[in-house]
């Protein structure tokens, strides 16, 4: 029984080791190292064979080069500070689309409300790329939106909205409408319809119920909708690289093209370290708001 | 209470000068097909207690909540100090309503939640504090001011809930099912503090309760309601003593319901025929019965004496057997049956801490009740 | 109580739900579209999914793309509920805040970091890239979605139930295979399905981790996509959105038939 235990638990212990944690000690390892004309393409590299002084040599290799090159070469920091503008910008968006979603949701008819969850959840279950493809005959110049406003008169030369960062931000909202919309959705409709005739019963109209009542208590859902969103934006590579355009600076297209089109990994490498940095702080804040949450649930 | 000296006794409904408080004129309500207060009239005075009690469905939550603003009737009039409320939204209302959960904002603290309607009223902050803590003071929570809802335990929610929908001093407090979320012990002593606190501040409390002990306790007068309709309004010991019909003498504690053929006695008494060959029960009618008339006698187990004799100084006697008896310390029940078949239950007060001999399963016994013990229904 | 639909809530449902589904309505229309050009309607025409149909190198990537999905997300799945029943069940042993650390990272971890560690680590062990590389990293990140499902199901699964099967006589394997299992099978299957999903929709770990011979359809996709909208990915799109959502559309339905049997042989129970 003791050998099956140690079987069930080594059995995904080991995958993960093998397979998520030793690959990310490897990318530090090459972040640390230095860019070669080689195959791979980064030295030192290590070698066991030469014993404890290879491996003490190898340390002795190691430097932060790559990282005092992002913070002197623009792109690097400009790219930073850029997807967390973007990401955010976008996710602030999202909130003010999905928040009257999700309250219109949790006010329908408890009938209506399983196939609205449905009709929520099925885009998550479609293509990602399909869906952001999806706008690209929509945004670009003879796209839908510029026959239907000009059609309409609104204007008079089609607007440019493809490969901007306009487009990046619609593709953004779109695409992670849905983790916005179910968190929100969950914590109005666990609301208490008596909280709302309670604080109407003690004087509030109903827009004064909704800012005392229903959204601070919303608040949990919000905050956990608004890191779902942020937290996936801020490394996001496919929507800038269909949608953005060349001025559109988010670091996961920049770790993209660094590795694939530079084959400049030592860098590659380094960029995938800071923004992993950059994601804990946004990580460490959502458990901290999910646990909290769960406390007081009981 | 003021039993002794009757002048005091604070009885509105009696007196014809007395103005009602709320009026309920004909008042119907309909959810689609579903009638829920069906052609209702019914009036509460100025500092009553006033119970809505029957089952669940009965329509007593639908009055409340017609009370309070929630729901409009569909036809007849509802008025509170002479006006018609029906336009009336709940936040334009002094009436304020202490909700079967609570409904505390658990965002907010005690203190908060006490403030939340002094707050919409625009009232300045220090007359705020000061009714704030006048409210902590009258349900003894000063303690407690600062925490939040779920740090507190039952019985204190209760309190914040009652000292929130009093704050705004409202003509009219509703309160349902107030004590339905407290362990028994709780409650009852919340009973006591609810009257309290409705008589130091003098304030209508209409009540909806689905428990009779808990209607009978705190209210001046009690509606029983079955299906949409008031079947009897009364004072507690009305509604006990004299129900008007089976369903309020059932649905009010245990009764024993017999029923027979009316024969006219001397002195305005009647005779009830109830089984072949069994004595008829000589009972005092409240209104005058035709001969031969089918009738209920309702009588309830205390009202009846359990003893190896007959007891000669009251006007009915029968033989009955010991089916099963229930012991509960204070008292104990006998489930009898009469030679015609007929199961009674009667009830002593065990006076005795020891008594000589008890009385045990089949044992012959005679049961004894006066004429004015029971009533006689007709319906 | 009294929900009603005001014309703030029609309208808020309205709107949002138009945007989320009228991009992928013009997607559909458009790929029935008889011109090349995919902005312009030029008559009704199914020719796009002819060509589809005859393109080689779209149905050897579907080919690879459902070969890489079937064997992760079955792989997803027994390791994931194994790590789901560690989690919740195993107690405490050593490393136990590493492992679940290692299972909600990857959850937030960004695809590139993700795809670009496990193909360092495929040249650092020399590995050859192609379906059987895809197959090992869709698994270990889809692994940790499965367990998250199937762990929140075990979360609130009534443990007497495990510790009665084991007072009547039961070893605690036979417990798991003929209590626990059975109980929580409906969130391994959905644990199964994610996993599927994520398998199918994924391009960027793919892209890290296939060699030039194997090549999975969102790859494919991408890379036509860059050059321009298509009808034929238009057409591919709609076959990908009709499959989903038929699969959805059954899933819920047959969950909602279940629920409502359930409630009748309750209610039948109570009766007899």
């Amino acid at each position: 029984m003791n050998l099956r235990r140690v079987t069930l638990i080594a059995l995904p212990y080991l995958w993960l080791l093998g397979f998520f944690l030793v690959p990310f000690l490897i990318v530090l390892k090459i972040a640390l190292s230095d860019t070669a004309v080689a195959i791979p393409p980064y030295t030192p590299t290590l070698d066991l064979s030469g014993g404890w002084a290879a491996i003490r040599d190898f340390f002795g290799q190691l430097d932060f080069e790559n990282f005092t090159w992002l913070t002197e070469d623009e792109l690097y920091w400009k790219s930073y500070l850029s997807s967390v503008r973007i990401a955010a910008i976008s996710t602030f968006i999202t909130l003010l689309v999905g928040y009257p979603i999700a309250y219109a949701m949790a006010q329908s008819p408890d009938e209506w409300r399983p196939t609205l969850m449905m009709l929520v959840i099925l885009p998550f279950w479609t293509s990602f790329l399909i869906r952001v493809y999806a706008w690209i005959g929509i945004l670009s110049n003879e796209g839908f939106l510029n026959q239907f406003l000009l059609w309409t008169g609104l204007i008079d030369t089609p607007l440019t909205i493809m490969n901007t960062t306009t487009a990046v931000y619609v593709g953004i909202v779109y695409t992670y409408l849905p983790f916005m919309i179910l968190p929100i959705y969950a914590a109005l409709e666990k609301l208490d319809g008596s909280l709302i005739e309670a604080a109407e019963d003690l004087g509030c109209s109903r827009l004064s119920a909704f800012w005392l009542v229903t959204l601070p208590l919303s608040r949990p859902g919000v905050i956990a909708g608004c890191f779902l969103v942020f937290i996936p934006a801020l490394g996001e590579f496919v929507i800038p690289s269909l949608l953005g355009g060349s001025q559109t600076l988010m670091i996961g297209k920049v770790l993209w093209e660094e590795f694939f089109s530079n084959r400049d990994w030592p860098v590659a490498s380094a960029v995938a370290v800071v923004l992993l940095l950059l994601l804990i702080i946004p990580i460490v804040l959502f458990q901290k708001n999910q646990q909290r949450q769960q406390e007081a649930e009981q | 209470m003021a039993q002794s000296k009757p002048q005091n006794v604070f009885a509105p409904w009696n007196d014809p000068q007395e103005k009602p408080l709320i009026r309920f004129q004909n008042v119907t309500k309909r959810f689609g097909t579903f009638t829920a207060i069906d052609n209702l009239t019914l009036d509460i005075y100025r500092r009553e207690f006033f119970a809505l009690l029957g089952p669940s469905g009965c329509g007593k939550t639908t009055m409340m909540r017609m009370l309070a603003g929630f729901e409009t009737p569909t036809e007849g009039t509802i008025l509170i100090d002479g006006v018609d409320v029906g336009p009336i939204p709940p936040n334009k209302r002094a009436v304020n309503m202490m909700f079967q959960s609570y409904a505390l904002f658990p965002h907010l603290t005690v203190e908060d939640n006490i403030a939340f309607g002094l707050r919409r009223d625009k009232t300045d902050r220090s007359s705020i504090a000061d009714r704030v803590s006048e409210m902590l003071r009258l349900t003894r929570l000063e303690k407690f001011a600062k925490r939040k809802p779920h740090q507190i335990s039952g019985g204190q929610r209760q309190r914040v809930a009652l000292a929130r929908s009093l704050a705004k001093a409202p003509k009219l407090l509703l309160l349902d099912e107030p004590l339905g979320a407290l362990d028994r012990k709780l409650r009852e002593q919340t009973q006591f503090e609810l009257m309290d606190i409705q008589e130091k501040t003098g304030t209508t409390f209409v009540i909806v309760t689905h428990d009779q002990e808990e209607a009978m306790t705190v209210a001046s007068r009690v509606a029983v309601m079955d299906h949409g309709k008031v079947i009897q309004v009364d004072t507690p010991a009305g509604i006990y003593e004299t129900p008007n019909s089976v369903y309020v003498a059932d649905f009010i504690g245990d009764v024993n319901i017999i029923r027979g053929k009316a024969h006219p006695a001397d002195g305005g008494l009647i005779r009830i025929h109830y089984a072949e060959g069994a004595e008829p029960i000589l009972a005092t009618p409240t209104q005058p019965v035709a001969a031969g008339q089918d009738v209920a006698f309702a009588i309830r187990p205390e009202k009846i004496v359990v003893a190896w004799e007959p007891d000669h100084s009251r006007a009915n006697h029968a033989r009955g057997k010991i089916i099963d008896i229930a012991y509960l310390g204070n008292i104990s029940t006998y489930h009898l049956e009469l030679p015609s078949g007929q199961k009674v239950s009667a009830q002593m007060t065990n006076a005795r801490r020891l008594a000589r001999r008890d009385f045990t399963w089949d044992d012959e016994v005679w049961l004894s009740w006066s004429d004015t013990a029971g009533v006689v229904l007709q319906d | 109580m009294n929900r009603r639909l005001t014309w703030f809530n029609a309208t808020s449902l309205t709107l949002g739900f138009a945007f989320l589904y009228l991009p992928m309505l013009i997607l559909i229309i458009f790929s029935f579209n008889e011109s090349k050009l995919v902005t312009v309607w030029a008559g009704f025409s199914p020719k796009w999914y002819g060509e589809l149909l005859r393109n080689e190198q779209f149905l050897d990537a579907a080919w690879v793309t459902l070969k890489v999905a079937a064997l992760s997300s079955t792989l997803a799945t027994v390791l994931g509920t194994m790590a789901a029943y560690v989690l919740v069940r195993a107690g405490r042993f050593p490393g136990r805040t590493l492992f679940s650390g290692m299972i909600y990272a990857p959850l937030v971890m960004p695809e590139v970091i993700t795809g670009l560690s496990l193909l360092l680590l495929f040249i650092a062990i020399g590995l050859d890239r192609g379906v059987f590389t895809i197959v090992l990293a869709h698994t270990t990140f889809a692994m940790c979605y499965v367990s998250v499902v199937v762990s929140s199901r075990l979360m609130t699964f009534d443990r007497s139930l495990e510790e009665a099967a084991l007072d009547l006589g039961c070893t605690p394997f036979e417990a798991f295979r003929l209590v626990t299992l059975p109980i929580i099978t409906p969130a391994v299957i959905s644990g199964w399905l994610l996993a599927f999903t994520l398998s199918l929709d994924d391009l960027v770990i793919a892209s890290f981790a296939s060699g030039p011979s194997s090549t999975t359809l969102p790859i494919k996709i991408f890379s036509a996509v860059r050059l321009g909208v298509s009808p034929e990915i238009n057409a591919l799109s709609t076959i990908m959105i009709g499959i989903v959502a038929v699969g959805v559309i059954t899933a819920s339905l047959v969950s909602k038939r279940a629920i409502q049997r359930q409630r009748r042989e309750e209610v039948e129970g109570v009766r007899a």
